[in-house]
């Protein structure tokens, strides 16, 4: 006997997405879902973007990491909340897991959470895991074949940084190459250029970011 | 490895229809994988096999078909194959383009007993 399906595997992930988003929505808070490769400089990039919005935005940090708590100790140094997340060798985070870590964090003084993802471009991109957006990072040292080597992973942001362009006259890297392929991929994306490490192009990433949070706030008073 | 996260979203929806039905045995899963999924398909049977060791999906075939990545631009209506994922009408170059198919990653049909 044949029974038909139809049914989307996904689909008890993107239930518990739609509901934490829901949730979050409710208070008022943007959600962000930071993805990259292992070493693109996501951490930094949060590190960073803590020490130049805290003083406007009340941000907290959910951390996925394999193992370690590495980065939700560097998180923590800047005096935010962070929740660490554990996969135990598992390569992304999916929307249970956060859901599980909410109540770990006082939601009604918040305005902003980032969650930081496994370092991976291959599976984070298929779990929603509550955010509004994805933002994806890309470093100049892992080069510009990227995005057309993992497309998903780009075609889902709506925000692509490339990270490490203090690095750019070390490297080959093309970044013509690089624009035009997330470009083609992904028109609507917002294209940033940055070095967390000195600073060049966060400004850029501060009021897109700030821009998103207010449009997020809007909407959740109407 | 994500595959395994997926393999066992599909064992859930497998064993699930199956009891709703009363079968006693699954013998065969379609599913729907599109082209712009990155899901491995030996991996995905692979860890299939290994989830379903025990329950009535043990031994089901899996059959996978693969579906086309395929955008329609919301300017000129144009429906075209995506291809070197790039998501700009192959007509009118806009970049309003709609996937229509290709992101399926579903449980098409079961062979049941």
């Amino acid at each position: 006997m044949q029974i038909k399906v139809m049914t989307n595997i996904l689909d008890k992930n993107d239930q518990i997405a739609a509901e934490v988003n829901e949730t979050l929505s409710a208070k008022g808070i943007f959600v962000v879902n930071l993805l990259g490769s292992p070493g693109c400089g996501k951490t930094s990039l949060l590190e960073q973007t803590i020490c130049g919005l805290k003083n406007e935005l009340s941000i907290a940090v959910i951390e996925g990491d394999l193992f370690t708590a590495k980065d939700a100790q560097r998180i923590e140094q800047h005096g935010v909340p962070v929740v660490q997340i554990n996969t135990s060798g598992g390569c992304h985070l999916d929307a249970n897991m956060v859901n599980c870590v909410l109540d770990s964090l006082e939601l009604e003084k918040l305005d902003l959470i980032v969650i930081e993802n496994v370092g991976n471009l291959v599976c984070p991109a298929e779990f929603n895991i509550g955010e509004d957006v994805k933002v994806t990072v890309l470093s100049i040292t892992e080069g510009e074949d990227k995005p057309l080597k993992y497309p998903l992973i780009f075609q889902q942001a709506s925000a692509v940084i490339l990270n490490k362009i203090d690095l750019l006259p070390y490297t080959n890297f093309d970044m013509q190459s690089a624009v035009n392929d997330i470009t083609g991929l992904n028109p609507d994306a917002t294209l940033l250029q940055v070095s967390a490490r000195t600073g060049q192009g966060l400004n850029e990433w501060y009021d897109w970011l700030k821009k998103q949070v207010r449009m997020k706030q809007a909407r959740s008073i109407s | 490895m994500h595959e395994m996260a997926i393999a066992q979203g599909i064992l859930d929806i497998v064993l699930k229809t199956a009891s709703e039905n009363d079968a006693v045995k699954v013998t065969s899963i379609k599913l729907l994988i599109g082209e712009m999924t990155q899901v491995e398909p030996e991996s995905l049977k692979f860890g299939f096999a290994a989830l379903s060791m025990g329950s009535i999906a043990e031994g089901a075939i899996v059959e996978i078909t693969s579906v086309p990545l395929v955008g329609q631009c919301n300017g000129c209506g144009q429906q075209f194959a995506i291809e070197k994922y790039c998501f700009l009408c192959s007509n009118c170059n806009s970049t309003n383009v709609t996937v229509i198919s290709g992101r399926e990653l579903a449980v098409d049909y079961l062979e049941v007993e």
